[in-house]
């Protein structure tokens, strides 16, 4: 829960936003809104259901006729044409039911997908931050299961509201037409209801998000569960696990349990209401007989009518509960949709045109948190185009945030970043970050196969250009070694990649886009040294004319750069060529030396030969 | 995201016998609540029973008017009368009232803890399942299982039955009273019966099948749900937005367009049914007029079956739409079943034993595996690492180190050999009593939302928080967290990004550390650590390590030199193996490999170290 009702800066409490009504209504009928790309269907599914009701009205009308004017005046041939009137009507009631069940269903499932796709579309924008405290279990449950009950009300409730407050109103007019004084009685039982809906409708929203968020909750437990599996057996923490989803289980049930008791409550209070109303009729309209104010063909008259509108009052009972539901429904629905993307074009922001690839900090501060301590403080330096860049520092330095803002995943507290002297927030995202290739430090690949893995960001890349990409990556080997090449499966359902593998598609699918901005984000941290080195050398290649920024723990990595950037408690200590720093910068030399000397006192023989066979090399 | 929707699990074929199976199955877990049930029925019955007095009250009550009107009855009578019925009336209301209320309450009690059972027993079935089986099922049509499949069951449970038995009450009722009024008119009037029931036969199993497909076409779009909101920075990192919305388009389209085919059957269904109990209304008028005309009936017995039959064929279409509704609970619990029948690949042998507190001796005999039948991963796989010593598994990417460490926990099953801990194969001993003595790191740092005391205490949920912390510095950690917001109390996420990929290896050094195991496994755990913290950390498991096994995956030379014994593995073999500089000796594949890290390493020579 706390990722949506905590709200970092801008981001309104979104608890009771839906309440408030305002400007931007209801959730519920902000979620019937949706319903106006379909109006022909939801308007057609409404005049189905006038229809089919009068044709269902007819029938007993018909059948009255053929008692009255074909048994009574034994005419055979009014009998038959009577039951075949009647069967008439049938069919007709029956095809206007039928469209009105298909459209009401075209209807709620168009804006049952409508919304989907609107989450969807709003999540897969909404920036890094809003993502670093999101869940994804509760993110799913709003796009499945709250969507789910907006269609249900949509789909069913909807219809029967309205067409059930049409039938109330148009036979209370008749009502009233036969006897005002009884009609006067039974006005206090439809208030009744109408206070009992209201009140049930309103105190049934939080019940039903009270169900809805222990399911978010259990999503939650469930999606990590999975996601951390190994993690799981490897703790064999099964039991611990069991444990921890019983709670959410339970509680799941209990507030289901909460909501169905309301339910129990509420819906045989409504029939009854409603038997109340014949009851008053009959009690009150006897009196009336006795006292000869009204003859008993009125009062069964009456009574009849008054059925009539009893049974909109009784589907009334069933629709509260839709209503209250779709209500919850939609109001975490909006919660994510009125989240706002902090990280996102600014009105006029231009196209950013093919760079050269100069990036520059400047006086750069970040916080993740407004609240927290800067992870980066005042951070400035300059990559030329074509220069190679390494982040150096310890764990949790700031290397990885320094990454971050580059391609504007997150925007800078203060100061700014520019590329090519454009203020990054002044550009376009999507033209900015198609010039930019990163590779992340955790390696996410999609389902799919291979080549779509590495096509990832160029879809429409040939052949050729993901083959050449992949060697690049030092991956084509072992592809190729796979029974169906590139097109093997990877992912959930594919193939069991080693840790190196992976990493080595990420760098393809970053090559691929043939990007003016390459980022290494600790991207070989699981390949072996030779085929790193490998890598490197390919990179080298290509990195001429591209800016590069490389994390590495590997001080072999980073000597190479044009540039090394010292990084200690995300401030600059030190900037230069491996050699400057080894001059100037005490931290850089320590740790330098720290994993140099020690690996030379290891090895004292293969020192020997290395320096020799490098200098081989140079000569 | 790539694939089409669906899961694996589903396979499409369909047995005659099937939705019985299914259906029998579903109602097991009823039974222990029979005692529910049956309260359900009665109250049900006893609602019925009133609802069919209340009209006969009124109806006294409208005679006794008109008795007065007619001057057969007294004022005082008809008014005393009046009042006696209207309370009765009130009172059948009432209790009307109560006992629908009461039987509500019951079932909605007993669909909820039928649910919570079926969840329950998901989660511990995927608890069960070994990661094999993960490797080939998407994360999100499991999940969808569990919440999207039970939820269709919910609907049946909840109002379904109760439906179902105060309508055959209904029918049972209104059907005696039919044959006693006029047996004739009500044989004939039944004749639409057989052609309900056939087309409810006819449409239920078209609205399974479309349902089938509802279900898993749900599943596909929680499946695609899942996985692109978990990678949702890399789609960022690569501007794909607008290609993954269209894809999601495509599967969520796919479910829209099933769900509309499976409710157009439905909304065919009930009109039919409709129509056949209006044809049902017309028989009882047209062969009702000629029985009148040929003196077998009266006018008034026709008024009577024309409500009757209307009320009739209530019940029956109530009936027929729970059956219909039953079809989509039936596809949701076969996807649910399906998983629950899923046999675990690694299971407890039957006679599996405790494994008592280890030495840590573990020993590969001539192990061979594969993950798919016939693509050999590891072969002719023999080591042993007595208790205490480190071993380091070195070699190229994809050669099979991972694997090797899966097998001593045993998360996947040899193809041959076998694999011991203290001499005991490890298929022969519980998974639990094996896996509570390793301490794992593993290659993807997996943190879990909650607190950072709450992470590092996964791996021994007794531990103090003293202890926690003692970990948390051994690890290394402990600098760090105390520097986060809230320390330890610091709330973490799946993609929380306030920890660099270092810090959360330090968390997960931290979790396996307090599980105090007797092995250790550290699979590239310190990848993303920097040098100089990595030399911090292995000072401080120095102390811990002394007497307990542990096994290391690294590249870096600086985590393997110090191994008992290093072992070189290429292509799932052991290629070589000995001390560091046993094998720096003899000038093979490992000394290849490392000479060219430190050669890069030294290239940059001139700078003299020792100054500093």
């Amino acid at each position: 829960m706390r990722p949506f009702t905590e709200s970092r800066s801008g981001r309104q409490s979104e608890g009771r936003a839906g309440r408030r009504g305002g400007a931007r209504g209801t959730p519920l009928l902000r979620a019937l809104g949706f319903l106006s790309g379909y109006r022909w269907e939801a308007g057609g599914a409404f005049t189905s259901l006038l229809l089919s009701t009068a044709g269902s009205l007819v029938v007993p009308r018909l059948t009255q006729i053929v008692i009255d004017q074909g048994i009574s005046a034994v005419s055979m041939n009014v009998i038959v044409w009577g039951a075949m009137g009647i069967v008439a009507a049938a069919v007709v009631s029956a095809v206007f039911s039928y469209l009105q069940g298909y459209l009401a269903a075209k209807a709620s499932q168009g804006v049952a997908y409508d919304l989907r796709n609107a989450l969807y579309t709003h999540i897969q924008s909404l920036s890094f931050g809003y993502h670093d405290r999101a869940q994804t279990g509760q993110l799913i449950t709003r796009a499945t299961s709250d969507v789910e009950l907006v269609r249900m009300f949509i789909s069913t409730g909807l219809v029967q509201l309205v067409s059930a407050l049409l039938m109330m109103t148009g036979s209370l007019i008749l009502l009233f037409g036969t006897n005002w004084q009884l009609t006067l009685m039974t006005l206090p039982v439809m208030v009744l209801v109408l206070i009992v809906f209201a009140f049930f409708a309103g105190k049934g929203r939080p019940l039903f998000i009270q169900v809805q968020q222990k399911l978010g909750r259990l999503n939650t437990i469930l999606q990590e569960n999975l996601a951390g599996i190994r993690v799981v057996k490897a703790f064999a923490r099964e039991p611990w696990e069991k444990e921890r989803f019983g709670g959410v289980n339970l509680e799941f049930r209990d507030a289901n349990v909460r909501v169905g008791r309301m339910f129990a409550l509420v819906m045989p209070l409504i029939f009854t209401l409603a038997n109340l109303g014949t009851l008053i009729v009959v009690w009150g309209g006897g009196y009336q007989v006795l006292a000869g104010r009204l003859t008993i063909g009125e009062l069964v008259a009456f009574q009849s009518y008054l059925m009539m509108t009893m049974f909109p009052i009784v589907m009334l009972g069933m629709i509260i509960m839709a209503v209250s539901q779709a209500g919850a429904g939609a109001q975490r629905i909006f919660e994510i949709l009125d989240a706002v993307v902090e990280v996102t074009d600014r009105p006029g922001a231009r196209e950013l045109s093919p760079i050269e690839g100069r990036v520059e900090f400047e006086n750069v501060t970040f916080r993740y948190f407004s609240e927290q301590e800067p992870v980066l403080k005042e951070v400035s330096f300059v990559a030329e185009p074509g220069e190679s860049v390494a982040l150096f520092g310890a764990t949790g330095s700031g290397k990885s945030t320094i990454i971050n803002l580059i391609p504007r995943f997150y925007d800078v507290s203060e100061g700014r970043v520019t590329v090519d002297g454009h203020d990054v927030r002044d550009v376009t995202l999507q033209s900015l970050r198609r010039q930019i290739g990163i590779v992340l430090q955790e390696t996410t690949l999609f389902g799919g196969t291979v080549r779509e893995n590495i096509a990832y960001g160029r879809p429409d890349a040939s052949e050729e250009e993901i083959i050449a990409a992949a060697k690049t990556a030092e991956a084509d080997d072992f592809i190729s070694s796979f029974a169906e090449g590139y097109d093997t499966p990877v992912g959930e359902r594919g193939v069991t990649l080693s840790g190196g593998q992976k990493q080595r598609i990420a760098i393809a699918r970053a090559l691929l886009i043939d990007p003016r901005i390459l980022i290494l984000d600790d991207s070989t941290s699981s390949v072996d040294i030779e085929t790193e080195l490998r890598i490197q050398k390919a990179l080298e290649n290509l990195r001429r004319g591209r800016t590069s920024f490389i994390i590495a723990q590997r001080i072999s990595t980073v000597q190479r750069a044009d540039k090394v950037v010292v990084l200690d408690g995300g401030r600059v200590v030190a900037q230069g060529t491996h050699e400057e720093l080894l001059r100037d910068s005490p931290i850089y030399a320590e740790i330098y030396c720290s994993q140099l000397q020690d690996d030379r006192e290891l090895l004292p023989a293969v020192g020997a030969v290395a320096r020799t066979e490098a200098g081989q090399e140079v000569s | 995201m790539f694939h089409g929707p669906g899961g694996g699990l589903s396979r499409e074929v369909e047995r005659a016998g099937d939705f019985r199976a299914t259906l029998r199955r579903l109602l097991q877990y009823l039974r222990p609540y029979a005692g529910h049930l049956v309260a359900s029925l009665l109250l049900v019955l006893v609602n019925t029973v009133l609802t069919v007095a209340a009209p006969g009250l009124i109806g006294q009550a409208v005679d006794l008017l008109w008795g007065f009107v007619s001057g057969d009855v007294e004022a005082a009578r008809a008014l005393s009368g009046l009042n006696r019925n209207m309370l009765l009336l009130l009172g059948a209301y009432a209790g009307g009232w109560a006992a629908i209320m009461g039987s509500f309450y019951v079932m909605v009690t007993m669909g909820q803890n039928v649910l919570y059972n079926l969840r329950s027993q998901i989660f511990g079935k995927i608890q069960e399942l070994s990661l094999g089986f993960f490797d080939q099922h998407e994360a999100g049509d499991l999940m969808s299982r569990l919440t999207n499949d039970t939820d269709v069951i919910n609907q049946v449970l909840t109002m379904g039955l109760n439906r179902f038995f105060s309508s055959a009450l209904t029918l049972v009722g209104i059907l005696l009273a039919m044959l006693a009024l006029n047996w004739r008119l009500a044989l004939v009037s039944f004749s639409v019966l057989p052609i309900m029931v056939l087309s409810t036969v006819f449409f239920s199993g078209r609205a399974r099948r479309a349902f089938r497909l509802t279900r898993k076409t749900i599943g596909g779009v929680s499946a695609e749900l899942e996985e692109n909101i978990a990678g949702v920075k890399v789609a960022q990192a690569f501007s794909r937005e607008q290609v993954n919305v269209e894809s999601f388009r495509q599967v969520s389209a796919a479910n829209r367009d099933a769900n509309v085919t499976a409710e157009s059957i439905t909304a065919a269904f009930a009109p039919t049914l409709d129509v056949l109990a209006t044809v049902g209304v017309a028989i009882v008028v047209g062969f009702g007029g000629y029985l009148v005309l040929n003196n077998l009936a009266t006018v008034g017995i026709i008024v009577a079956f024309v409500q009757y039959v209307r009320r009739f064929f209530e019940p029956v279409r109530a009936i027929s739409m729970i059956w219909a509704n039953l079809q989509s609970a039936i596809a949701g619990a076969e996807r649910i079943f399906e998983l629950l029948d899923t046999p675990p690949a690694i299971v407890d042998a039957a006679n599996a034993v405790e494994l008592p507190t280890i030495e840590g001796r573990i020993a590969f005999e001539d192990v061979c595996f594969e993950y798919n039948p016939g693509e050999r991963v590891l072969e002719d796989v023999d080591l042993v690492a007595e208790p205490g010593q480190t071993v380091a598994l070195v070699g190229p990417t994809g050669t099979g180190k991972t694997t090797v460490i899966n097998l001593i926990g045993r998360f996947y099953d040899v193809c041959g050999g076998r694999v011991t801990v203290d001499g005991h194969d490890v298929r022969e001993v519980s998974h639990a009593s094996l896996r509570r003595q390793m301490g794992i790191v593993l290659q993807d740092t997996f943190l879990f939302s909650g607190t950072v005391m709450e992470n590092i205490r996964y791996g021994r949920l007794g531990a103090s928080d003293e202890e926690v912390v003692e970990a948390a510095k051994l690890a290394n950690a402990h600098d760090f967290i105390t520097r986060l917001p809230q320390g330890y109390h610091t709330e973490l996420t799946e993609q929380a990004s306030n920890l660099s990929q270092g810090q959360r290896q330090l968390i997960s050094i931290a979790r396996a550390v307090l599980a105090r195991p007797r092995i250790l496994i550290m699979d590239e755990a310190t990848s993303s650590v920097d040098t100089r913290t990595e030399l911090l950390i292995q000072s401080g498991l120095q102390e811990l390590l002394q007497g307990r096994t542990s096994f290391v995956i690294a590249h870096r030379l600086s985590t393997i030199r110090d191994a008992d014994q290093v072992i070189f593995i290429q292509d799932g073999r052991i290629a070589e193996r000995g001390t560091h500089e046993e094998l720096l000796a003899q000038q093979g594949l490992y000394h290849d490999l490392y000479v060219s890290q430190f050669r890069t390493e030294v290239e940059a020579e001139p700078v003299e170290c020792e100054k500093v």
